[in-house]
This record gives C-alpha cells, sequence and structure tokens, in this order.
C-alpha cells in the first residue's frame, strides 16, 4: 500500500513509523524540516518538505498514486482543506483527517473522508471511565 | 443587512467600518486578543473575540439568524475555506465572501466552491501585465461563475490579422471580439473590422479558447 502522510509531528511522525513497519510505501510531508527528525535515524522512505495545500507538494508526493492519505498536521482547518483536495481533484481512495475540534469534526463528518477527533475520544474515554468508576 | 466579518486585519477593519458608515448592522470576528482590543475601541460591542473556525464562535457573532452575508478575511485561506464552507453548508448564509492570501490556493477554492472570492495579490498582478509590455495578452476581467473573460490585445506589425476583417478571421465558438480602440476612439466591433497595427482589441471568451484567440490575433 502507498500511504501519504501530511505533518510530521508526534501523531503523523509514530503513524509513518508504524506503517512503515508493516510494509508500506510511506511518504512523509512536513513544512519545518526540523520536525522530520521525530521519524529517527534508520528512516529511509522519501520526505518532501512543504505545505500540504500546495498541490505541487502533494504531486511530488505521488498524490496521484496513493491509495491512503492521512492529513495530520496541526491545523484543523488544513487538515480538511487538504482531506477534501486529495478527495475531490485527486480521487484517493481512502482519505482521513485529524481534527482536534469536536465541533467542525461532527460538521465535516459524511463528506467522504474518515475522521479522527483525539479530543472528542479523550472525553469519551474519560467520560465512559468517569462514569463506571461512579458506578462501582 | 446584517454582515459578519471574520477576521479583523486592515481588511476586515475597514470593510467593518464601511458598512458602520453605511448604517449596516455588522459583528466583527477578531482571534487575536490584543487586536480585538484594539478593535473593541472603535466598534464596541460589535465585536466578537475567538477563532471564526470554531462553531461556537460564529454562533455567538449571529450566524444563526442567519447573516445575509459573511466575510471571510482572516490572513489564512484554510480558515477563509473552512468559514465560507460552514457558513454556506452548515448556516444557511445565502452569500459568502471569500480572501484569497496565496493565489496558488484560488484552485482550492473554486474546487469547493467557494466563491465569489478575492485575491489583492492576483489583482496586482493584472494590473502589472497592463504595464509591461511583455503581457502581449492582458486579462481584464474574470467571470468566474459565467467561465468567460475579458481580455485586451495589442495587434502589432507582426500579426497575421492586419488588414483583415473581424469576419474572415474565424474566431472560435465560444468567443468574440468586444471593441476596437484606434487613436484613443473604441468602436464596437462588428464582422466588417478591418484590423489594423497599434489596435488595442478586447475580446470576450471562455477561458480555455484563450490560446486560439492568442494565435489568430498575435500569431504567437
Amino acid at each position: 500500500m502507498r500511504a501519504i502522510v501530511i505533518g510530521c509531528g508526534r501523531v503523523g511522525a509514530t503513524l509513518a513509523r508504524t506503517l512503515d513497519e508493516e510494509g508500506w510505501e510511506v511518504t512523509v510531508v512536513e513544512l519545518d524540516e526540523d520536525n522530520l527528525s521525530r521519524l529517527g535515524p534508520e528512516w529511509r522512505q522519501p520526505l518532501v518538505l512543504g505545505h500540504g495545500m500546495d498541490a505541487k507538494v502533494l504531486e511530488e508526493a505521488g498524490v496521484e498514486d496513493a491509495d491512503v492519505l492521512i492529513a495530520a498536521t496541526d491545523g484543523d482547518n488544513t487538515n480538511l482543506v487538504i482531506a477534501q483536495v486529495a478527495i475531490r481533484k485527486y480521487g484517493v481512495a481512502h482519505v482521513a483527517a485529524r481534527i482536534q475540534d469536536p465541533a467542525r469534526a461532527e460538521a465535516y463528518a459524511g463528506r467522504g473522508f474518515h475522521i479522527i477527533s483525539p479530543v472528542k475520544m479523550a472525553i469519551e474515554g474519560l467520560a465512559s471511565w468517569a462514569l463506571a468508576a461512579g458506578s462501582r | 443587512m446584517f454582515a459578519i466579518v471574520v477576521g479583523g486585519g486592515k481588511v476586515g477593519a475597514n470593510v467593518t467600518r464601511s458598512l458602520m458608515e453605511l448604517d449596516q448592522e455588522v459583528v466583527v470576528v477578531e482571534n487575536k486578543p490584543t487586536r480585538a482590543d484594539h478593535l473593541e475601541e472603535e466598534f464596541g460591542h460589535r465585536v466578537v473575540h475567538g477563532d471564526g473556525t470554531e462553531l461556537y464562535v460564529l454562533e455567538r457573532a449571529g450566524i444563526t439568524r442567519p447573516p445575509d452575508i459573511v466575510v471571510a478575511v482572516t490572513g489564512d485561506d484554510e480558515d477563509n475555506l473552512v468559514i465560507s464552507q460552514l457558513s454556506r453548508e452548515r448556516y444557511g448564509v445565502k452569500k459568502v465572501i471569500a480572501r484569497v492570501n496565496d493565489p496558488r490556493n484560488q484552485p482550492h477554492f473554486d474546487l469547493l466552491g467557494v466563491t465569489p472570492t478575492v485575491c489583492p495579490t492576483q489583482r496586482i498582478l493584472a494590473l502589472i501585465e497592463h504595464e509591461v509590455p511583455e503581457f502581449d495578452l492582458v486579462h481584464l476581467l474574470e467571470l468566474r461563475n459565467e467561465n468567460l473573460e475579458i481580455i485586451e490585445v495589442e495587434i502589432d506589425r507582426k500579426s497575421p490579422c492586419l488588414g483583415r476583417s473581424v469576419e474572415d478571421l474565424g474566431f472560435p465558438t465560444g468567443s468574440r471580439l468586444i471593441s476596437v480602440v484606434r487613436d484613443g476612439t473604441a468602436e464596437i466591433a462588428v464582422g466588417a473590422t478591418v484590423l489594423r497595427d497599434g489596435d488595442q482589441v478586447l475580446a470576450i471568451l471562455e477561458p480555455g479558447k484563450e490560446t486560439e484567440v492568442r494565435k489568430i490575433l498575435l500569431g504567437r
């Protein structure tokens, strides 16, 4: 499988390494060169420096041949735009975006890409823990 | 009219002020606290502090009414795109105007159906085209929704259309000459109009026809 991971923060870098360990072809797109060290010294797969909203950068990363694209920058709106462009312009089959804000995650649900909202997951996890703890 | 302006920078502040002077109801949303305080001194209760891409902030600004128009003029294109999409698709705002900061992002606005847009950089470039002789074809006006553009071309000595009439030139479907400016006087172009060296010609065409029209008028 060919994947593009946009954003090499904690989430993007760890995700890229996980897919790499599974034997996937992974291209990482990141704006800040310093963040690439998160991939570790063993990283041998392609890296593209640039903004994920830049069509040229996406094309350099091979968006036209990608099976999977994950928008995991620290900007919700950046991820929302990249995900929509990946689907509607490039027809990437599987697209996911990380959206911190649960309200925006809900507002953009059902648009053909998968949304992971870490904040929503934390809220749900903590709530179910608290409710379970309270009923014991 | 009720307008929400998102982004209280130079553009947003001036739009807000102008709407106020026209006695229109307006709210401006600004995220940066120091900037918002500054705006509040001038605009008072019309300022809403917060991130205009957050739904609850937009709701505090009154987006559920909904406003007649939302103006998305922050300095970030991804924010303007999301504000525009949320306004139109979630809150049913009929009219949205978005600012494009980086002209390279214009295709994203088009792709996601965010229109009309204003891109100051593109406007300035179009004006420069007009002044620089290297640009033999100047884009005067783009009518995005109508899929038409108006261009200006100056006919020179090497042009293959010299001495020929408009009807003989065989302009492709989807293009038409509008007028010819000769010696400072403009004339509406008709079939019998003969083109001469130094003529400034205006044409209206579908953007896809530009290469063909250029070839006919300039031979390159």
